[in-house]
């Protein structure tokens, strides 16, 4: 089986958010880039793939070269081979069309990318790859497996969980529960070592419109004190959320 | 030419975000000088749905999509769209838009903007307003493809009755292949989702262990609230993973958020950001959750719950 990992490369969550050039773009001074939290447990699950039932597995970004850290990252995880499609990702569906070029020209059986970014949290990236490639797809996947072509996985919904079945090639739109936290792979000595000699190809970008654009970043407003209310003045708690917030 | 805004209903009955993601897209009808179309699956009542704005109903009753199969309903909502000649489509934030959005996205050639908050600024060029960065921002994005889908935040537009008369039609979409089927689906039916919730009550690490949830799911029920925690609380295993909030875990974009023996860690309050009345307690006045709430209350939960669920049975019983 081939795996394609999409992997995002994302502010790490305790950055601060801040903009610059008259808040159109994203003010990276400062910030450390991370392996976007749904992809880590993506990729987790696909070295299980490559443990169990020796699958190949392929990491993609599509980015300019400052993202090759991330991808040199989890490469020392454990996936085999790394590709960068030099691109800057502008919009949604641009990078989604150079995934399913990849996806394509590789013939990858199942694709695994997160349910959402945390930088941008379009959540379209995997089903436009699923849409633009013709594969089955699974979003909110907290559960795969496979066998042979056919796969089982449960997906969470609004207050529960469906239990789906489904034949590869896939897309899945992965998180948290695809593994356990505490199974997170992290780099050691040996897998960092080894990363240095693995492949990571570049590749050149297919033609791509954007069908969005962003225009302008701005900051929620600051926030006003806080009202305490006394531990022993409860009523008076009732009484706001009733008559001034109105929310009960 | 009608703006298409797909409904969600439960059972055969409407979800709260359909008839939010309806007045929206009367808004945005308004805006165009056009009218709203929506469509449902195995809806009963869709009458209701004149009352947000809707001109006309298109009921789908096909057998194979008698439940949620998220090809079959991008094909069958794709092909509304053509035959209507639709230049908008609104979905929700649910996890059944999401999941349905950008395969029509990819279907219809259309451009997709998710987690909108308001009304477009202006229909040409399309512009509207949209959370990024996990709540730390908003960001102001053009749509610029001939059609355009727009996915409304939870309780960012809030609900717009009009009076008004929805007419009512049958649509038999031609499905050919649903990709993916359903085994089973586990939901526990009597518990509020914290999609759908109006109030969440949520807990930290402060509550010491599992044992000591009865409060807060006897304060949620009093509440009618959904309940939610911390992500190291779910990791420890004292509650499910579906629990978990924040930025790697749901968002919430609730009326009130309840925070109990939380810090309020940016990673949480990311996630969280978007309700619009937060309450915090907690014994440490030092609390980073203090800076982002609008009321607090500095005390031992273990006192201050129960009081506050008495406090609140005498309030309701009242009402
Ligand atoms: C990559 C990454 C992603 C993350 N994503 C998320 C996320 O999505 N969601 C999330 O929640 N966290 C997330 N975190 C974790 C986050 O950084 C915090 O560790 C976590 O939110 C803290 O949980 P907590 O507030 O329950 O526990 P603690 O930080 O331990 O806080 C417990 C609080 O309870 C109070 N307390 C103790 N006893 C009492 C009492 N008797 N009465 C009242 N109050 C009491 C304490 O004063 C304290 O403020 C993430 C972390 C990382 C690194
Ligand atoms: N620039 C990118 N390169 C590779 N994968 C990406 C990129 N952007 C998004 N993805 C994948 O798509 C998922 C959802 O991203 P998004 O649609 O941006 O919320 C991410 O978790 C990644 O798996």
């Amino acid at each position: 089986m081939k795996i394609l990992v999409c992997i995002s490369h994302v502010p790490d969550t305790t950055s601060k958010i801040n903009f610059t050039e008259g808040d159109t773009k994203f003010d990276t001074n400062g910030v450390q880039f991370v392996i976007n939290p749904n992809d880590e447990f993506g990729l987790t699950r696909a070295m299980w793939f490559k443990e169990k039932q020796g699958a190949n597995v392929t990491v993609v970004n599509v980015g300019g070269a400052e993202t090759e850290p991330t991808l040199r990252k989890a490469l020392a995880i454990g996936a085999d081979a790394a590709i960068r499609v030099n691109r800057a990702a502008t919009d949604g569906f641009s990078v989604a069309k150079q995934l399913a070029q990849v996806v394509k020209d590789g013939g990858y059986d199942l694709v695994i990318a997160g349910r959402e970014s945390i930088d941008y949290n379009g959540g379209m990236v995997p089903g436009m790859i699923a849409g633009l490639t013709n594969a089955n797809f699974i979003n909110n996947c907290i559960g795969l497996e496979i066998e042979g072509t056919t796969a089982k996985a449960i997906r969470e919904i609004d207050g529960g969980k469906e239990t789906l079945s489904t034949t590869l090639p896939l897309v899945i739109g992965g998180q948290k529960g695809l593994v356990e936290e505490s199974d997170l792979k992290i780099p050691n000595m040996r897998g960092i070592m080894m990363a240095r000699q693995k492949p990571l190809t570049i590749l050149e970008p297919v033609e791509a419109t954007a069908e969005t654009t962003s225009v302008k970043f701005e900051k929620p407003a600051p926030k006003g004190a806080v009202k305490l209310i006394a531990p022993d003045n409860l009523d008076a708690l009732v009484d706001l959320l009733h008559n001034e917030a109105k929310v009960i | 030419m009608s703006v298409l805004v797909y409904t969600e209903s439960e059972e055969g009955k409407f979800k709260k975000v359909a008839l939010e993601v309806a007045s929206y897209a009367k808004a945005v009808a308004n805006q165009l000088g056009t009218t709203v179309t929506a469509i449902t699956f195995n809806a009963e009542q869709v009458s209701e749905l004149g009352n947000y704005g809707v001109d006309k109903v298109l009921n789908i009753s096909n057998s194979e999509l008698k439940t949620f199969n998220a090809n079959g309903y991008a094909e069958a909502i794709k092909q509304v769209a053509e035959k209507e000649g639709t230049k908008v489509v609104i979905l929700s934030s649910s996890a059944n838009s999401k999941y349905i959005a950008p395969l029509l996205a990819v279907g219809l050639q259309a451009g997709y903007a998710s987690n909108v908050i308001e009304a477009p600024s202006s229909t040409s060029p399309f512009t509207v307003k949209r959370t990024a960065f996990t709540n730390k921002a908003f960001e102001t994005m053009t749509i610029n493809t001939e059609v355009k889908i727009v996915g409304v935040s939870h309780n960012a537009f809030g609900l717009v009755e009009t009076t008004g008369n929805a007419s009512a039609e049958n649509f038999s979409p031609s499905i050919s292949n649903l990709q993916v089927q359903v085994e089973s689906v586990d939901k526990a039916s009597n518990k509020v989702s914290i999609a759908d919730a109006d109030i969440v009550v949520s807990a930290g690490r402060g509550l010491k262990g599992p044992e000591n949830w009865g409060m807060i799911e006897e304060l949620a029920s009093v509440l009618g609230a959904a309940t939610a925690c911390s992500k190291p609380v779910s990791d420890l295993g004292w509650r499910p993973h579906s629990e978990h909030v924040g930025q790697t875990g749901k968002p919430v974009a609730a009326n009130l958020y309840i925070a109990i023996g939380i810090s309020g860690a940016i990673q949480h309050l990311a996630g969280i950001n978007a309700s619009k009345v937060k309450v915090v307690i907690n014994n440490d006045p030092e609390a980073p959750f203090f800076k982002a709430a609008d009321y607090g209350v500095v005390g031992d939960a273990f006192v201050v719950v129960p009081q506050l669920i008495e406090k609140l049975k005498t309030f309701k019983a009242q009402q």
